[in-house]
């Protein structure tokens, strides 16, 4: 397929810089887009008539944020921009996109997939109440529309993030009721030599915390999440056990949870791509060479989709990859745009390896998680249920688990559970969470109409 | 001279392959009193026997298949006693519809034709059908009911049957992949890749869609495919849909079926099948296949074109050239048994033919006509 166009699959910060280096060397690349708008979700846009300024939706990164649109705006006459356009699933004929209720076959001569990340979630007894939501939920709630998910909500998770949407919120005028982190004090000293490369990148995250303690926000650390209560079916509080193991209580309207983050690698594994698994970010994920290209010749990866390094490093990323694109299609490249880009990721690497030091996966927590506690919430599955696949129905792997147990067997495919339910799985089995492997993806990687037709 | 190191593993009977025929076989070899060794090259039930439709369907077989079938409903009905659980099977009833005149007429042949194998349907208009089952399509014009028929959970019923073999004492070894089978004056001698050895004076295949080459290896080819089925699987909504419905269409796009599981989800497939790989062990599942089934299972159910679709599937089948299995004795090589190449319509059959398989390999016999199934067909 030769003669077919690039395709770059998302437009986020990595997927827009690739598009746009293909643009500079006079391609012209199909941009195929999930949202309604570009941005991606760290630089996600409101609607067309609501007008809050970037400083106001962006803080701290609005000047990038704007860059990255001014810029997409700019190459909108000279790329094939498919937005609210989802790949569901890869044909022999090439990419199957759906939008509404068409379905449309994309060959491609090479394919740039930048699908980025969702929150990595931890269950806890309650986790399915309403008005529990992910960090990224939460954000895309005030982002999006100028919602907020509660009055005064809790923030409970571990990660960067965890601040930055606590401090988002306490803009928009919440009252956070507490920030809770798993992570101790003493492991985020640990990342933070590491972290040191970037600078301002840190003063960042300092300064939203100091912002938030002066609102009188409380932030814990090094704590134990216990349940998240409800009455009347709705969040009423969090209880959690505090560094020092006594049990504590806040009420609160709302949650917002998240553990980092998790690559959506659906499409290169329904591309047939190598994958690996990665002890830093302690999950699996597609092998790639430094420039992003996989086991397959004709697919790329960039951003957070493949590496979880940030936005920074989603920019470079995506260029980057382009840049492997156009060099392997023929065209020239010179190398001193690889080794500038390899310089830049170079210290996002070091950097991301901090952040994952620094704000560790509680992994600990899955397999002490009560029998009764919801695991996959599309299919209701208990960690119980999990548990009884790995001992009475020797499930060794997850795929075996969920043939006999379902846990991500439903909606979502175990995007939400699948990494806590290896947990599960790897310690009822007690053995390292690789072994217990991952759940392979299935076409539709997103539910699919069954009224949609195939426009030629 | 042959030397045998001493530590190989004996039985009465070996089994090579764990899918449903291989589990069910050993489960009831071991109520026949027989030794047995059954060796899975991955974990039971992993292919064919855990990824088809679920049917458990007697109608619009092969009618010399009806006893064999007939069996099998009994045990189905008894698997909670049997094997401690019941696979999710419910006897919802089995309906065949059609929207052409011809295969109607073809549907009321059949009705007649498997009575005198005990086999009762009921033959109904398609306003008789809607009458009974609302959600029955407008266009449908002949509707055979079958009401002893029913569905069960794929996933479920060859690794139970499986791990009732094991707390029956029968040796079930997964992760070990047979490399060589050969015959002695005696015994077989079946060597595994991971170096592993195992000796019985009696041998059955049924390895499914790899069952071909081992056979062929003991000079008893035959005309053989390995396809994959197009499955899917809708979102839940409420229980509504009791039978199984699927269409007598002879135009192969439009044979497609549906059932809904009791949490809700509507499982389905048919249509055209795709290539197995045998060595990479997966048949792919072509998303333009999806999109063909959509208006066919629309034509059976017009309500299941407001869900959607949240996950397809597919597996690797061994279709046999004339449609029916492989089952029976070897032509040529004394206590070799095969039970393989079900052709896409062995979920049903599991049962009866481990118990037929177990009563052929013990006593040497069985009252269920196997002729039809046997290799030497081809010969």
């Amino acid at each position: 397929m030769a003669d077919e166009p690039v395709i770059v699959i998302g437009a986020g910060p990595a997927g827009t810089r690739a598009a746009q280096r293909l643009v500079q060397a006079g391609l012209r690349p199909v941009v195929i887009d999930e949202n309604d708008r570009q941005g991606g979700q760290i630089y996600r846009r409101q609607p067309e008539n609501f007008h809050r300024t970037p400083e106001k939706l962006y803080g701290t990164e609005a000047a990038k944020a704007t860059a990255l649109h001014t810029d997409f705006d700019l190459l909108r006459p000279r790329i094939d921009y498919r937005p609210g356009t989802t790949v569901w699933g890869v044909s022999d004929e090439g990419l199957m996109t759906v939008c509404g209720q068409d379905v449309t076959i994309v060959p491609f001569s090479r394919v740039i997939i930048a699908s980025g990340a969702t929150d990595r979630i931890m269950p806890v007894p309650g986790w399915t109440t309403p008005g529990a939501y992910s960090l990224g939920a939460a954000q895309i709630a005030l982002k999006a529309q100028a919602c907020a998910i509660g009055q005064k909500p809790v923030f409970m998770g571990t990660g960067p993030l965890l601040y930055l949407v606590a401090w988002q919120y306490l803009q928009a005028g919440a009252r956070p009721a507490a920030v809770l982190d798993t992570s101790a004090l003493s492991t985020r000293m640990k990342g933070l030599l590491r972290m040191a490369s970037r600078a301002r990148v840190v003063a960042n995250g300092v300064r939203y915390m100091a912002d938030l303690a002066r609102a009188g926000v409380r932030l814990h650390a090094g704590i134990t999440p216990r349940a998240i209560e409800a009455s009347n079916n709705q969040v009423s509080g969090v209880t959690w056990c505090d560094s020092r193991g006594r049990l504590r209580q806040v009420s609160c309207d709302a949650v917002g949870m998240g553990y980092g983050l998790r690559s959506e690698t659906q499409l290169a594994d329904l591309l047939k791509c190598e994958f690996i698994f990665d002890p830093c970010f302690t999950q699996w994920r597609p092998h790639v060479d430094r420039n992003g290209r996989t086991s397959r010749p004709d697919v790329y990866l960039a951003g957070d989709g493949v590496l979880l390094r940030g936005a920074d490093a989603a920019e470079a990323a995506g260029q980057l990859a382009a840049c492997a694109v156009l060099r392997d299609g023929g065209h020239s490249v010179e190398d001193t745009e690889f080794t500038q880009l390899h310089e830049t990721l170079a210290i996002m690497n070091h950097f991301g390896r901090g952040l994952a030091e620094a704000f560790p996966w509680p992994a600990h927590l899955a397999g002490a998680l009560p029998d009764e506690t919801v695991v996959c919430r599309c299919e209701n599955i208990t960690a119980g249920e999990i548990r009884r696949a790995a001992g009475e129905l020797d499930a060794p792997e997850m795929n075996r688990a969920k043939a006999l147990t379902r846990p991500g067997m439903g909606r979502c495919q175990g995007r939400m559970c699948g990494l806590a339910a290896a947990e599960i799985l790897a310690a009822a089995r007690n053995v390292p969470v690789r072994e217990v492997g991952r759940l392979r993806t299935a076409a539709p990687v997103k539910p699919l109409p069954l009224n949609c037709t195939v426009k030629s | 001279m042959t030397t045998y190191p001493t530590n190989r593993m004996q039985a009465d009977v070996i089994i090579v392959g764990g899918g449903f025929m291989g589990a069910a076989t050993a489960f009831f070899l071991r109520r026949q009193g027989l030794s047995v060794i059954l060796l899975e090259r991955d974990l039971v039930g992993q292919a064919a026997s855990g990824v088809n439709f679920g049917n458990v369907r007697r109608q619009s077989r092969y009618l010399g298949q009806l006893p064999l079938a007939n069996r099998s409903r009994d045990i189905w009905l008894n698997l909670p006693r049997l094997i401690g659980e019941d696979a999710e099977f419910v006897m919802s009833g089995h309906i065949l519809v059609t929207t052409s005149e011809k295969d109607g007429a073809r549907l009321e042949k059949y009705a007649v034709d498997c009575k005198p194998y005990g086999l009762d349907l009921t033959i109904m208009t398609g306003d008789q059908a809607r009458a009974k089952f609302p959600m029955v399509g407008p266009d449908i014009r002949t509707v055979s009911y079958s009401p002893l028929d029913g569905h069960a959970n794929p996933r479920l019923a060859a690794p139970a049957f499986g791990r009732a073999a094991r707390r029956a004492g029968a040796r079930v070894i997964e992760n070990t992949e047979v490399c060589a089978i050969t015959k002695t004056s005696e015994d077989f001698i079946v060597e595994t890749r991971n170096g592993q050895s195992f000796q019985a004076p009696l041998l059955q295949i049924s390895s499914g869609a790899w069952g071909r080459a081992m056979a062929a290896s003991f000079g008893e080819d035959i005309p053989f495919a390995a396809n994959g089925p197009q499955m899917g699987v809708t979102e839940p909504l409420p229980y509504r849909i009791g039978p199984v419905i699927g269409s007598a269409s002879s135009v192969l796009e439009e044979g497609v079926y549906l059932r809904q599981v009791k949490r809700g989800n509507i499982v389905y497939g048919g249509g055209r099948r795709s290539v197995a790989d045998l060595v990479a062990k997966r048949s792919p599942i072509d998303p333009l296949n999806t999109m063909r089934q959509m208006p066919y299972l629309a034509r059976l159910v017009p309500q299941i074109a407001r869900l959607r679709v949240i996950r397809t599937w597919s597996g690797v089948e061994g279709y046999v050239g004339d449609n029916l299995p492989i089952m029976g004795p070897s032509s040529k090589v004394p206590g070799l048994f095969f039970a393989f190449g079900f052709c896409g319509h062995g979920f049903q059959l599991g049962p009866g033919v481990g118990m037929t398989m177990a009563e052929l390999i013990a006593t040497g016999r069985t009252d269920i006509p196997l002729e039809p199934f046997h290799i030497k067909r081809f010969q």
